[in-house]
């Protein structure tokens, strides 16, 4: 008899299973075999080096203003192209769960995987990978395309100056934490429209309600709305007033992906599917 | 073997499965049965772990769907036909979800075989026709050559050929001594893989039989009629109105 459970008990543990390993692998097979995810890629790309490239080439040192010539932060300036990627890298997020529950597969899913949140923490594991890597690959990309086509003599940034290297690494991870907000809302609310809803309501409609309600309001609020944490605190290298400082920012973001994520996984596992 | 315990699955005020009790045991087909809205589909979700009972418990080889370590090479299931992304193939759809259960990726192009699917492996799976979305969804519950199969209205959308290579498909599984549930609201069509009837109305059990047992009465549909009588949504206003146009 115990001889026999001795026996036995390897085979059983032995026979592979899931993991998070390999259900993770399972979310990487699936992101990357639908086309929206390279076009987003592609979109992405496209914002990040375009604006930077036509916002900073249009820049006329010689006619500015003094104000404005004391306040050019030209690594700021080159991250314009968050204003449309971190959009399109929340449509991904979004687009990760969602069309999984209006196809039906996300019971193909769970059947294979029933541990809901393992499912999800796969998912966000695999959508950090790829927007991080492409946001940081495409942050580089954008400042140095900036760099190059502003004209002298504007003052040029550089990674030799303070701040600069920290504004480009975080404005590569900006988009990936917007990312992984947009899943765990996706997983939330399980319909595409309406989940992409909200994540433009949050990133877009949100700063536009507190412009009527006074500056007091706008100063106290506005520095944590994802949006402006991205534009004054986590790729500025000039401090901005009324801001979070970059690593205060940062960590609010994170916050926010965390709860959305806690929150996605907790809906998850309590809803029928 | 799958074991159902006491089941109940409300949504609001509709019950949709009544304290459902049943067995479905091992190297037969069994048959489950009943009218459009008898809660058939419901009671498969419940069995996968995809809708939580509201009461009861359903054991599929002992233990709880929740606690398998490898569903998928206990446990095949066809729900919907079309359950995957449109824009993804066939073949990418089946290697995810093998991968998910640590499913070697030769298997994908076994089970491609089986269900004739080996042309098309390569297409976007929203192109499909229904029977070929049938076969798709066929092939992923063999992927871990599961000793349980459980297919909702499997043959919807089939043609006459495919409909015949499921049947054969279906006994063959079975007599490898696998369990193999399959739903569908017509009795004719079961009886000509089925061994086993679970038959149910309005979430409630009305029949555990055989075949065999059912149709000794009198005719199989005629003995189906009699066991659903009273519990299909709309039978007999429906026949009234009929007779009324005529």
């Amino acid at each position: 008899m115990t001889t026999a459970t001795l026996t036995r008990v390897p085979a059983e543990t032995a026979r592979p299973g899931y993991s998070f390993r390999s259900t993770a692998r399972m979310e990487w097979l699936k992101l990357r075999s639908v086309r929206s995810t390279s076009w987003i890629v592609l979109v992405f790309a496209a914002g990040m080096i375009g604006l930077s490239v036509l916002v900073l080439s249009h820049e006329h040192w010689a006619t500015m203003a003094a104000a404005d010539r004391a306040t050019f932060d030209p690594t700021n300036e080159g991250f314009t192209g968050l204003a449309l990627g971190q959009l399109v890298l929340g449509v991904l997020g979004v687009l990760a769960i969602t069309t999984e529950f209006s196809s039906g597969m996300i019971r193909a899913t769970f059947a294979a995987v029933p541990r809901r949140p393992m499912v999800l923490a796969a998912k966000a594991a695999v959508v950090a990978a790829v927007t991080l890597v492409a946001g940081e690959v495409l942050a580089f990309g954008a400042f140095a395309a900036g760099e190059l086509v502003l004209r002298s003599p504007a003052p040029h940034a550089t990674f030799a100056q303070p701040g600069v290297l920290r504004a480009v690494l975080m404005g590569g991870a900006y988009p990936c934490l917007i990312a992984l907000i947009a899943l765990g809302l996706g997983a939330v609310i399980r319909n595409t429209a309406a989940a992409i809803s909200a994540v433009v309501g949050m990133l877009f409609v949100v700063p536009l309600i507190l412009l009527p309600l006074g500056t007091s309001v706008q100063h106290s609020v506005g520095q944590f709305l994802p949006m402006l944490i991205a534009e004054n605190s986590m790729t500025a290298v000039k401090p901005v007033a009324h801001s979070l400082s970059p690593g205060a920012g940062l960590a609010v973001l994170c916050g926010y992906a965390a709860v959305a994520l806690v929150a996605g996984g907790w809906a998850l596992a309590r809803r029928d599917a | 073997m799958i074991e159902a315990r006491g089941l109940v699955k409300c949504y609001g005020s509709t019950i949709a499965v009544d304290n459902l009790s049943f067995d479905v045991m091992p190297g037969t087909v069994t048959g489950f049965l009943g009218p459009n809205g008898a809660g058939k589909s419901t009671t498969m979700r419940m069995m996968l772990g995809l809708d939580r009972p509201d009461a009861g418990t359903v054991r599929i080889g002992g233990k709880s769907y929740h606690d398998l370590r490898s569903p998928l090479r206990e446990v095949g299931a066809l729900l919907e036909a079309k359950a995957f992304h449109p824009g993804r193939t066939a073949r990418a759809h089946l290697t995810a979800l093998a991968a998910s259960n640590a499913i070697p990726e030769r298997r994908v192009g076994e089970v491609l075989e089986i269900t004739g699917l080996e042309k098309a492996a390569g297409r976007r799976a929203g192109k499909f026709s229904l029977g070929m979305s049938q076969r798709l969804g066929i092939a992923a519950a063999l992927l871990g050559d599961p000793a349980v199969l459980l297919l909702d209205e499997p043959v919807n959308g089939l043609d006459p050929e495919g409909i015949r290579w499921i049947r054969n498909l279906l006994k063959n599984l079975a007599a490898q001594g696998r369990t193999v549930l399959v739903s569908s609201h017509l009795i004719s069509e079961v009886a000509q893989t089925a061994d086993r009837l679970i038959v149910i109305g309005q979430g409630r059990l009305l029949a555990q039989t055989t075949v065999t047992e059912l149709s000794a009465r009198s005719s199989l549909e005629e003995a189906f009629f009699a066991l659903t009588e009273g519990s299909t949504e709309y039978s007999a206003s429906n026949l009234a109105y009929q007779g009324s146009l005529s």
